[in-house]
């Protein structure tokens, strides 16, 4: 026994002088790769010469994080996966029936949180001070949610790559801006008609691209997401171009109460409260939760039903579903129209929250992250997608947030300019980790008769 | 019932330019079990593409129960209940066995459906052990025999197998051939067989067809081309275990 301490004591100094000399050496790489790119600088003095600058304190913190941070992972970080490799790896089989409480309940538990979100923010932060917490990070992770859970529809589900899906969000926003500006008609009106008109701009871009798949549909559908957006620009009559449609009405509680100051039935004075903007944030907040909900209910219901397994037939193999007696035709028009239809309500929901929409809010660059976000979040997996969105768009809320990084990096850094940097570095880094994103396995969505516990091996899905 | 079930009539297919099928006539008739063997490129996959609608014939015609399909689009074809065991088995790798199985029936008679499942657990019980596994973690003939079980969840009148014992053991090819007979000799099920393990397929035939170049050479019962000399030089002779 005495035996044993020792030897573990031996070779935790080992693992203690191993890690030092790990660290020595990647401070002395850090120190040739760093030197001239960090430690030297060619600036211009205000003569117009070439001077160069000598900043030997950045280049010291360079080499000091590399070292500590090889000497860290050496010494702690290893060890501990490795201990946690291993106990997973006795723990197996056990495991299935432990699952914790959270993690079974996590559906109930994440709806109950998003619901209780708002009133927590105002009692923490105050009706002022939770506006940024409701509207900032709230609505704005939401209207995500939402989009990417929409998209999953049409790429994770049906396996149609669409890297246009942000035209129907700008079909379904300018359809609320420009309707509700001509006709004057309400948000509860306009909602189902931009749903519907963004179908029907599904249904147009999903007949010339019926007979693609994979790369080729990509590019088409990315033409046709370009092709939305220019038109919007270059439509000066009607959506006043780049200028964007200003003033969009607000959205009312059915009607009932309105948000507007001046009306008579003005939510505040009707319940006599003090004004606010909260007021109106957290009704969005809710309407939003509530849409996104919808598009999350119908997506579980329709998986379950015949045109769901069909889209996910369809992914899987498109000859052997013909052969089966699939229409793959209807299949796909009908996963492009019911994708993008929830793009239009996400779109007229943007209207309504921004009260101004133009073609600059609906560039490829929402596409890409909304499609980063599905692909994240592991395609297919309503939970997944949800967390890569609260990742994805809370991280890059948060940057903005991040004000001790200007007493580290100087006064002029902005951290928001380094979104798409970390955006990049964060998708590298899941797809290594988890190539099939956060939730990579499939939920069957039949059984017979009773569900039968299966050990987790067999359904788990395999990498890459 | 007058006349047989399946008729090809000098079909021609396509690809392109290149002549697939140079005027093939073949029938298949209700309760029978017929074979097409030939070697590769022979066009036999292509006769059952054809049939299915996916190339469709250029010339000729593919009359089913008396009903001319050789312009309707592949689901319609389906829907007539010719159900296809395609080659390369193509089962939907990423849904379970049993979601497999009931992409297989998603036609109209979900009424018959949890009768039809038991049915085909009990021709191939490895199915019923790993009805929660993945389609794709499947060994190659647990592949075949769900890619038959979800041909028979649409109750075919006719089923068409694109080499089943493709890639596939000795012994179980002998246990897929049997189920094949066992089906059609307890419910009269039509099959057709395209196969490159002639010998096995011509035992298991009624009648068989030898298919050569795109063109119908030869064709007699199963026994007739077993013994047949030119038969047995061409795809038997080494080729028997």
């Amino acid at each position: 026994m005495a035996n044993m301490t020792n030897k573990r004591e031996s070779a935790g100094g080992d693992l203690t002088a191993r890690a030092l000399r790990e660290a020595m050496f990647a401070g002395l790489i850090s120190l040739g790769l760093f030197f001239l790119f960090v430690g030297l600088k060619t600036d211009q003095n205000i003569l117009n010469e070439l001077v160069l600058v000598q900043r030997w304190g950045l280049l010291a913190i360079f080499v000091i994080v590399a070292a500590v941070g090889r000497f860290l992972m050496v010494a702690y970080v290893q060890p501990w996966s490795a201990s946690r490799k291993a106990a997973k790896a006795e723990a197996v089989g056990i495991a299935e029936d432990r699952e914790s409480f959270f993690k079974r309940n996590f559906t109930v538990i994440a709806l109950i949180g998003l619901v209780l979100y708002p009133v927590l923010a105002v009692v923490l932060f105050g009706a002022q001070g939770s506006l940024k917490w409701v509207d900032n990070f709230g609505i704005q992770i939401l209207i995500y949610v939402m989009l990417a859970w929409g998209l999953n529809i049409v790429v994770g589900l049906a396996g149609l790559l669409d890297l246009g899906y942000v035209a129907f969000y700008a079909v379904g926003a300018y359809s609320y801006a420009l309707l509700s500006s001509y006709l004057g008609l309400s948000f509860w009106v306009l909602l189902p008609i931009a749903g519907l008109l963004a179908a029907v701009w599904g249904t147009v871009l999903g007949f010339p691209v019926l007979r693609l798949r994979g790369d080729y549909l990509a590019i088409v559908t990315l033409a046709f997401g370009e092709i939305i957006r220019l038109v919007l620009i270059n439509w000066t009559e009607v959506t006043k171009g780049t200028f964007g449609v200003s003033g969009i009405a607000k959205a009312s509680i059915f009607g009932i109460w309105s948000f507007d100051v001046s009306a008579p039935n003005n939510f505040a004075k009707a319940f006599g409260l003090p004004m606010s903007s909260a007021y109106y944030k957290i009704f969005l907040f809710y309407l939003i939760l509530a849409l996104a909900g919808l598009t999350a209910y119908v997506t579980i219901r329709l998986r379950r039903m015949p045109i769901g397994r069909a889209w996910e037939a369809l992914r899987e193999d498109e000859i052997a579903c013909r052969s089966l007696g699939i229409n793959t035709v209807t299949t796909k028009l009908t996963a492009f129209a019911t994708g993008a239809m929830f793009g239009g309500f996400a779109g007229s929901f943007f209207a309504v929250r921004q009260g101004f929409v133009s073609p600059e809010s609906f560039v490829f660059l929402e596409s890409a992250v909304i499609l980063a976000i599905v692909v994240l979040g592991g395609m297919g997996s309503l939970t997944g997608i949800a967390i890569a969105a609260v990742v994805m768009i809370g991280g890059t809320e948060i940057l903005r947030e991040l004000d001790f990084l200007k007493a580290v990096f100087g006064p002029d850094f902005t951290p928001e300019l380094y979104r798409m940097l970390i955006f990049g570095l964060a998708m590298v880094v899941v797809m290594v980790w988890k190539p099939r994103g956060f939730v990579g396995s499939r939920e069957p969505t039949a059984f017979l008769k009773e569900r039968k516990n299966v050990s987790g091996s067999f359904t788990k899905e395999g990498h890459g | 019932m007058s006349g047989p079930l399946l008729q090809v009539k000098s079909v021609e297919t396509y690809y392109g330019n290149i002549r697939a099928l140079g005027g093939v006539d073949v029938e298949v008739n209700s309760g029978e079990i017929v074979c097409l063997i030939g070697a590769n490129g022979a066009g036999k996959s292509t006769l059952m593409m054809t049939i299915c609608g996916s190339p469709q014939a250029r010339t000729g015609s593919v009359i089913f129960d008396g009903q001319d399909i050789t312009r309707m689009p592949t689901h319609e074809i389906a829907r007539l209940r010719i159900a296809q065991s395609p080659e390369g088995r193509r089962i939907f790798p990423r849904m379970t066995v049993f979601e497999n199985l009931q992409m297989g029936a998603s036609l109209d008679n979900l009424k018959y459906f949890d009768e039809d499942v038991e049915k085909i657990f009990t021709l191939f019980p490895r199915l019923k052990e790993r009805q929660m596994q993945r389609g794709g973690t499947l060994s190659g003939g647990e592949q075949q025999m769900l890619s038959i079980g979800r041909a028979l969840m649409a109750r075919p009148k006719l089923l068409l197998l694109d080499e089943p014992s493709l890639g596939l053991a000795p012994l179980i090819v002998k246990g897929i051939f049997e189920a094949i007979k066992k089906l059609n000799q307890t419910e009269g099920l039509t099959v057709f067989l395209v196969e490159q393990n002639a010998f096995a397929a011509l035992k298991l035939s009624d009648r068989g067809y030898v298919m050569v170049n795109g063109q119908v050479t030869m064709s007699g019962s199963g026994k007739e081309l077993l013994s047949n000399p030119e038969v047995r030089a061409a795809y038997l002779e080494g080729g028997r275990h």
